[in-house]
């Protein structure tokens, strides 16, 4: 007969030395761990409360333009800097490590309508309402030289500009659409469709020589460089103010419309948006992609910045603060961690992109935590309590006020439609898909 | 019927090739299948051209040669997979799109792996179980303790002990979760808590009242005393900290550690929860049963079970005013209760001198043993042996629930009758208290020989003793949630999808309700016939679509 019970030997469990680390002998036996989900619902939800807990994604205001904040341009190789042009025709260069202005230039009379910079970060352009382009030499260290390198000066007004991302050309837009190479004075290709003027142009960044831009007869142009007739628009019922490309998804792109929506077109289908993004309660007023492609942000007429996933409808953030005023414009930094807003009452202000992220070096046990907690709040993102608690916000009376009242009216023009058709003949209302309301039409 | 004969003639040639490649294997021994089906698809083709060949050749068989013997992970039984899986396997066939499919693919895979590398890291554990290996003639019934003890190492002997405790018997006692330290209350007023295993005493008191039982809170720093009156919560230096006056009369503690509940049942009838975290009673329902003083948790799913004189049990949660479950177990009175820590078998003993086992997945009947005086204290160990004690025997039982035994795995006398049984957690030792005292039996095979730290440590500093306090704190378990299912909220609430939807559809299609409404009178013509009944339904309208929008919300 043999007999074995159990006896541990203390020294395989205890640490040798006070300097050691404790061992921690581990079974992942279920049985052992009972209340598996309720336990890790729970853990779920207290992630979700420390979530909205830390979200204070307000790091800073840069302050010193004596006009409202008309364009953003960020630097291609440094991500501590950054350009602003204001209404009032100054440039400013900011440090965003320092929080601090670097340099400041009076380039235009009138408005700096738009700025662009080099892919090697060495110089930038801009326009303004006083019909010139002027190309700027910028140092490393963020120092602009007093007198621009080159002036051009131009028969319109320029409303934007916006650089090619690989060879040394830009295009600018007002009356038509100029294809200028660097080197040259005049624009070495222009584009026209109809008489309106347009207002917004960016080059794709993968297909680099499809540029997009938004035209005032409320239309969206899609170009390519290396013809010579555009390739084709889409109007909408309301005017588009900007364009964004998205950066890895080489055919989409989403237009910031005045109809307090942003939507997100498939160059190649452009009859009806892929997505309409639908938060804001006025128009939209600038949209940029973060690099990831995965989510935008957009600057709304309605004091608020808002960042949307690319593919959904609504927005997962809101910012906004009481001082902020109508948001101008609006940038996603390189590195996917910060998003600058520029606004009406002359300030540039910092934000996390993630509202409750942790700055700096994060230690290997405080990683290994936020990724286990940030995946618990995706297993359990559909419980009514986590739902609940991940997505409110605490919105201006402004705004809260107003989408109530949006409410009210989609409600209104919902039922006036749905009682149309119950007392019409079958077919005679059709219904009409929310994505395609906004198409007036497509023109090749 | 052309193109037939060059196909084979296409897979001739190369099956030529292949063999003239080939030549070489006859010589090579250390060769897997992988490798061969690379040399067969002709992965060394390249290196064979040109006039090295030879050479070339040489050097792949070279190669060959030291291929791993073991390649890949060392294979996994199925059967210790499917121990570490939760649920069964998720089909993508409904999912909506590709993309979907392919989420739930990628989903579906890191599940399995997690469970292979739980099942791998089996390999870690560093103790074996505890065992009686007897010969096929010899029977353990009748092998003593004494015998044990001789046989097994000092350390283990030293757990076999006995504290002779005449004076304030009999004893009701209680081990913490990690099994280090025990707790003993004397129905006469003496408590003292011991780490039983270096015999150094935490506190000796006598309170001086009767006491009717005791537990330990999560950890060893707490206990509570159910004394004649009030319940008591005292340190383990034996200062009182609190007097629980909302818990009257208790005859029975139940500490539910991962809700920080203490349930209580008293003489009348009234079975309480009060959460230890907070100080307050979260619930309390009259049973209207009579006297409580049989109770035990369902480790599993943390609801009480109640014993009573009708030969019913009763499940409790303390959401329900009513018990979950009322099942009929003998028919005399229940003398004892207990529940496996799976929550899978309950095992009951009436005055009708038998022991029923149950399982709590059907709520049927396993076994039923006739014990001879019938079995006073029953209690499950973590290797689901049963401890019965009747008068002053204590019989283990092994694996009595899923086949019926004849014969107990041990047995042994006590001195006195048995008032108090526990098994210690991850030891082979069962504790039992009696009016002379309390006696520490080793059953080997019965403790869980692998602890996890992370979740209960026999062998825990004071400072991962308090990081654990402060971890359990902040994963306790609202006492919302205590219900029979514990896994429901894992899972995807299809049924009451499935009712809203039903119910939604019954308003809407079904004829409405009567609404008792008189439309008021109104004048300049606007309370005519017509008119009346128009607003009569727009009001019915309204009440139908607020009863809508309320069930949607």
């Amino acid at each position: 007969m043999k007999i074995k019970v159990l006896s541990r030997n203390p020294d395989d469990y205890l640490r040798e030395t006070k300097r050691d680390i404790h061992k921690v002998p581990r079974n992942y036996d279920p049985e052992l761990h009972p209340f598996e989900a309720p336990r890790e619902y729970v853990r779920a939800l207290n992630a979700t409360k420390l979530e909205r807990v830390f979200a204070k994604p307000f790091l800073g205001a840069l302050d010193g333009h004596r006009d409202g904040v008309r364009s953003l341009c960020k630097h291609p190789t440094a991500l501590s800097l950054l350009l602003s042009g204001a209404c009032d025709g100054e440039v400013k260069v900011w440090s965003l490590a320092k929080r601090s202005c670097l340099q400041t230039i009076q380039a235009h009379e009138g408005m700096v309508q738009g700025l662009c910079m080099h892919q090697s970060g060495r110089y930038f352009f801009s326009v303004g309402n006083d019909k010139t382009i002027k190309q700027w030499s910028l140092s490393d260290c963020g120092q602009i030289e007093e007198e621009p390198q080159s002036t051009i000066l131009g028969k319109t007004i320029f409303t934007s500009i916006d650089h090619h991302w690989s060879q040394n050309m830009f295009a600018t837009c007002g009356q038509q659409l100029d294809i200028w190479d660097e080197d040259r004075t005049e624009p070495v290709r222009s584009f026209t469709w109809g008489v309106d003027s347009l207002h917004a142009v960016k080059f794709n960044p993968i297909e680099t020589n499809i540029v997009g831009s938004c035209a005032s007869d409320r239309s969206i142009i899609l170009y390519d460089m290396r013809g010579s007739a555009p390739l084709r628009k889409v109007i909408l019922k309301l005017r588009s103010n900007t364009i964004a490309w998205n950066p890895m998804e080489a055919f989409i792109f989403t237009v910031a419309n005045e109809d307090y929506n942003l939507y997100s077109f498939d160059m190649r289908k452009l009859s009806m948006p892929v997505t309409v993004h639908m938060d804001h309660v006025s128009a939209v007023m600038d949209v940029d992609y973060s690099p990831t492609g995965r989510e935008f942000a957009s600057a709304g007429y309605d004091k608020v910045v808002r960042i949307f996933p690319a593919d959904r409808t609504h927005s997962r953030e809101i910012y906004h603060t009481k001082r902020m005023q109508r948001v101008e414009t609006v940038r996603w930094s390189l590195d996917n961690k910060y998003i600058l807003s520029g606004s009406d009452e002359m300030n540039i202000r910092i934000w996390k992109a993630q509202a409750s992220e942790k700055l700096g070096v994060l230690k290997p046990r405080e990683k290994t935590a936020f990724n286990y907690n940030s995946k618990l709040k995706e297993k359990f993102a559909f419980h009514p309590e986590v739902k609940r608690i991940s997505r409110h916000r605490h919105v201006p009376k402004m705004i809260y006020n107003q989408q109530k009242e949006m409410r009210i009216i989609r409600q209104s023009q919902k039922r006036k439609e749905a009682n149309r058709r119950k007392h019409s003949k079958p077919g005679a209302v059709p219904y009409v898909p929310e994505r395609k309301k906004s198409i007036i039409k497509e023109i090749e | 019927m052309e193109k037939i004969p060059e196909k084979i003639n296409k897979k001739k040639t190369n099956n030529k090739k292949a063999s003239r490649y080939f030549q070489p294997q006859e010589e090579v021994y250390n060769i897997d299948d992988k490798s061969l089906k690379k040399f067969k698809s002709g992965h060394w083709k390249k290196r064979q051209d040109g006039k090295t060949r030879k050479k070339n050749d040489e050097r792949a068989v070279k190669r060959l040669r030291k291929v791993d013997k073991f390649l890949g992970d060392a294979p996994i039984s199925k059967e210790k997979i499917k121990k570490y899986k939760r649920g069964s396997d998720m089909e993508a066939t409904h999912a909506r799109t590709y993309f979907h499919k392919t989420v739930f693919e990628q989903k579906e895979k890191k599940l399995e792996l997690a469970a292979k590398q739980a099942a791998r890291s089996e390999l870690l554990l560093q103790e074996t179980s505890g065992f009686i290996d007897a010969e096929s003639d010899e029977e353990t019934t009748y092998i003593s303790q004494h015998d044990i003890v001789k046989a097994v190492d000092i350390n283990s002997a030293s757990k076999y002990f006995e504290l002779t405790l005449t004076d304030f018997g009999p004893y009701k006692i209680h081990y913490t979760r990690n099994g280090r330290f025990l707790l003993m209350g004397g129905a006469k007023g003496h408590v003292a808590a011991i780490d039983w295993q270096t015999k150094k005493l935490l506190c000796e008191m006598n309170v001086m009242e009767t006491v009717q039982d005791i537990k330990w809170l999560h950890q060893e720093t707490m206990f509570a005393v159910a004394q004649k009156q009030w319940t008591y919560i005292y340190d383990n230096q034996g200062i009182e900290l609190h007097c629980l006056k909302a818990l009257d009369c208790v005859l029975n503690l139940e500490f539910l550690p991962y809700h920080f509940l203490l349930a209580s049942s008293n003489s009348k009838g009234y079975l309480s929860w009060l959460d230890v975290s907070i100080g307050q009673k979260v619930a309390g329902h009259s049973t209207g049963m009579g006297r409580l003083d049989i109770m035990c948790q369902n480790p599993y799913n943390a609801t009480i079970c109640l014993g009573h004189s009708g030969g019913t049990v009763t499940m409790w949660s303390p959401n329900v005013k009513e018990p979950l479950i009322k099942m009929l177990c003998h028919g005399g009175g229940v003398r004892s209760v207990t529940v496996d820590k799976k929550g899978r078998y309950m095992c009951t003993s009436g005055i009708d001198r038998t022991m029923k086992i149950w399982d709590l997945r059907t709520y049927k009947m396993l076994q039923s043993y006739k014990i001879g005086m019938g079995a006073s204290h029953l209690a499950f160990s973590q290797k689901n042996s049963l401890a019965v004690s009747k008068g002053n025997i204590v019989e283990i039982y092994k694996d009595c629930c899923q086949e019926t035994v004849t014969s107990p795995f041990l047995t042994q006398r006590l001195p006195s009758s048995v008032f108090g049984l526990q098994f210690c957690p991850f030891e082979d030792v069962l504790g039992v208290g009696h009016s002379n005292g309390f006696s520490s039996l080793i059953i080997p095979g019965s403790g869980e020989p692998n602890f996890d730290a992370m979740e209960s440590n026999p062998y825990q500093t004071k400072k991962q003793r308090r990081q654990a306090e402060v971890k359990m704190l902040l994963d306790k378990v609202p006492y919302e949630m205590i219900h029979l299912d514990t896994g429901k909220i894992g899972q995807v609430d299809q049924k009451t999808l499935e009712d809203k939807i039903e119910e939604s559809n019954k308003i809407l299609f079904l004829k409405p309700k009567k609404i008792e409404y008189e439309p008021s009178y109104k004048m300049k013509g606007r309370s005519k016939g017509l008119k009346k009944e128009q607003r009569k339904k727009g009001v019915i309208e309204e009440h139908k679509r607020r009863k809508l929008k309320k069930l949607w919300t």
